[in-house]
């Protein structure tokens, strides 16, 4: 026993253990922030080390190489002893760990944790994001299938946007002409070297900037930061009420740590990993593209987008997003914390999130593609068709045959880029559907080659049967030559209607 | 320590220079300072060069990629029809696998005249497809479509799809490929 003491001793004198421990573990927080508002840094942090630790074994097995990749994966899926789950770990980790730093990022903006001292810490954490936010493409792409190679497309196009050096900048990230050759090795560094490496560089700042300045203290309502008197505030209530780290404010994060490596445990097991989907062969055009859930959003921004904002919002809106954010501990780093005295910040969070969770389902549900096999697979409901002329009918055939529904769906079948057709007869007339048919517009492509004048006949005939059994198919409002136009009767006032008889 | 040390006998000699220390030192330091961080920031240049250069080697090399390659005879494409033809890139690598075959639409209107489409979407660069009955290309990614002839019929695609050049000799249609088209470099 002694000699495990003098041991000890002599260990603590070598490498100042006691010193180093008061300076990290044991160094006092107030006791305010033993919060479960405060376990989603440390809960990022351990998604980090689970996606090293898995990383590191993938790596072990996975081949960087555009031909091997596919089949590695495949390996590591269906050969390797417990691949398939260790695959599943990294992939539900990375989504966990977006997750909690998403979380983590609210919660300090909405405890105004990024005030005055803490602006470093701030901007180390934007830094961090956006780091996290390239290892998630960068895995994405490590996934070597038909969604990493039209992924990679879809960022070289992006890049190609770029005025004057868009098209060195897309040989520096495909490391070449086109997606094959080194293009995985670039990113497969970048993903395990590069980015890993940077994100322990900036945790470690992160960390010395908690440690040095102090985790933020729960906000009270009322209480407004001021750059003059908030060290002293600080110190004194670290003074007043401040308790070791360890033990006495780790305890949530201890159980939310165990509890978010339980669930990630959890998910992997339960839906597995992810892909890889189709073999990365880009002569199979039969493919529908679609990036993993952080980058829906952009997916469908891009979709939605009018063409002549695109390239400038393309560039414009995350470098002004990412500006704002590491400005903003210097026009809003002083003054109330709790969220209880901030409507705008709340509103803001709200808004933000709302706008990236509307995207992103936008961008799983794809509303604006079309549906490519619905000419095909989607068959007419017999309503549309009981009763039909036999020019109708054919009009129905035309319909499908010219794949109309890739685009318009009938009784909820069918791609939605444009409207549905279920009720068509009682917003437009004949000549408005031929002019339609014919000329396109309104984001529809004009069909007057493809169809001949019997065809948009018998398709105008169908069309004008498609409407609900009470409600009249719409009429041309030309009329007569004998009577005033109805809208023109019900602008003009009576007395000057009179006034222009009396005339 | 139960026996005494030797006395270094070099000790003297050590404090004679302790008692009177060299007059340039701090000067010397400070010129030791400045020329050793000077030369490691020379040295570094050196060393960045190479790295830099290696990295960065797409804003240097101009070369173009593109070369002709045969899309096979002129019989494989009938008149006033649109298929999908493939090739294998020209610059291609011993570890490439399927991912250098690079396909394309070639649409032939009769005789030599032809139309060779990239698969990449002008929008995103998404593969587009091909359907004859309504004679569109259609993009799966953010619903761009084109007219038979590659222009831009609907969605958000900037302009047409992107085209090849091509030649006709030996009773084999040509192209230059070897790049990916995008906005900066449409083929």
């Amino acid at each position: 026993m002694k000699t495990l003491k003098n041991i000890a001793v002599w260990l603590d004198d070598r490498l100042h253990l006691t010193a180093l421990w008061a300076s990290s573990a044991g160094h006092e927080v107030p006791a305010s922030s033993g919060s479960w508002w405060y376990v989603f840094g440390s809960a990022t942090l351990l998604c980090f080390v689970i996606q090293v630790l898995t990383g590191i074994c993938l790596a072990f097995v996975y081949v960087p190489s555009t031909n091997e990749a596919y089949t590695s994966l495949e390996y590591l899926n269906h050969a390797q002893f417990w691949g398939w789950y260790l695959r599943a770990v990294h992939y539900w980790g990375s989504n966990m760990m977006v997750a909690f730093m998403t979380c983590h990022m609210i919660q300090v903006f909405l405890f105004g944790a990024y005030k005055y001292p803490r602006e470093l810490t701030w901007i180390s954490g934007i830094f961090l994001l956006l780091c996290t936010l390239a290892l998630s493409f960068t895995g994405q792409v490590m996934r070597w299938d038909q969604d990493a190679y039209w992924g990679l497309g879809i960022g070289a196009s992006i890049l190609g946007r770029i005025p004057l050096i868009g098209a060195q900048m897309v040989r520096l990230v495909l490391a070449g002409p086109i997606i094959a050759g080194e293009t995985l090795s670039r990113f497969f560094t970048l993903h395990v070297f590069v980015i890993p490496g940077l994100i322990m560089a900036i945790v470690a700042m992160h960390l010395r900037l908690v440690l040095a300045k102090g985790i933020n203290e729960y906000p009270r309502p009322g209480y407004k930061v001021h750059r003059a008197t908030y060290d002293a505030d600080y110190a004194d209530l670290i003074h007043k009420e401040g308790v070791p780290f360890v033990p006495d404010a780790i305890g949530k994060d201890l159980i939310f740590s165990a509890f978010t490596i339980v669930l990630i445990l959890f998910l992997a097991f339960v839906f597995g990993p992810k892909g890889p989907r189709g073999i990365p062969d880009p002569t199979i055009v039969d493919t529908s593209p679609q990036p993993d859930f952080y980058f829906l959003c952009i997916y469908a921004a891009l979709a939605l987008l009018p063409d002549w904002m695109e390239t400038f919002v393309m560039f414009f809106a995350p470098a002004a997003g990412i500006l704002f954010l590491l400005a903003l501990p210097f026009f809003a780093g002083t003054g109330e914390k709790s969220a209880k005295r901030r409507p705008v910040a709340v509103l803001s969070v709200i808004l933000v999130m709302l706008v990236i969770v509307t995207l992103a389902w936008f961008g799983l549900t794809v509303p604006w593609s079309p549906h490519m096999n619905a000419w095909s697979g989607d068959a007419i409901p017999a309503q549309f068709l009981a009763g039909r002329t036999p020019l109708e009918m054919h009009g129905a055939i035309v319909l499908q045959n010219k794949q109309c529904r890739d685009c318009h769906a009938l009784g909820g079948h069918g791609g939605h880029r444009g409207p549905a057709l279920d009720s068509i007869a009682t917003r437009m007339t004949p000549d408005l559907m031929v002019r339609q048919v014919v000329q396109g517009g309104g984001n529809m492509p004009a069909y007057g080659k493809k169809l001949s004048p019997a065809e948009v006949e018998a398709l105008v005939a169908f069309m004008r049967t498609l409407r609900p059994q009470s409600t009249p198919p719409s009429r041309d409002s030309a009329p007569p030559m004998n009577r005033l136009p109805r809208d023109f009767a019900v602008v003009v006032p009576p007395h000057t209607a009179q006034a222009t008889i009396k005339k | 320590m139960t026996h005494d040390e030797p006395v270094p006998k070099k000790a003297p000699d050590i404090a004679d220079e302790m008692a009177e220390p060299p007059k340039e030192t701090a000067s010397r330091r400070d010129w030791m300072f400045m020329v050793g961080t000077a030369v490691n920031v020379a040295a570094g240049l050196l060393l960045l060069v190479p790295l830099a250069g290696y990295v960065f080697s797409s804003f240097v090399q101009h070369k173009d990629p593109r070369d002709w390659i045969s899309l096979g005879s002129l019989d494989d494409y009938p008149e006033k029809t649109t298929r999908l033809a493939t090739y294998r890139n020209p610059f291609t690598r011993p570890w490439d696998g399927k991912t250098a075959d690079i396909p394309c639409w070639v649409r032939r209107l009769s005789g030599n005249q032809f139309q060779v489409f990239a698969i990449n979407c002008a929008h995103l660069g998404c593969p587009v497809r091909w359907f004859q009955p309504s004679g569109l290309f259609m993009c799966p990614c953010h619903g761009g479509v084109y007219y038979e002839d590659g222009s831009r019929a609907s969605g958000p695609p900037p302009r047409g799809l992107f085209q090849y050049d091509y030649k006709v000799e030996n009773g084999e249609l040509w192209v230059k490929g070897g790049e990916m088209p995008t906005l900066a470099n449409p083929v």
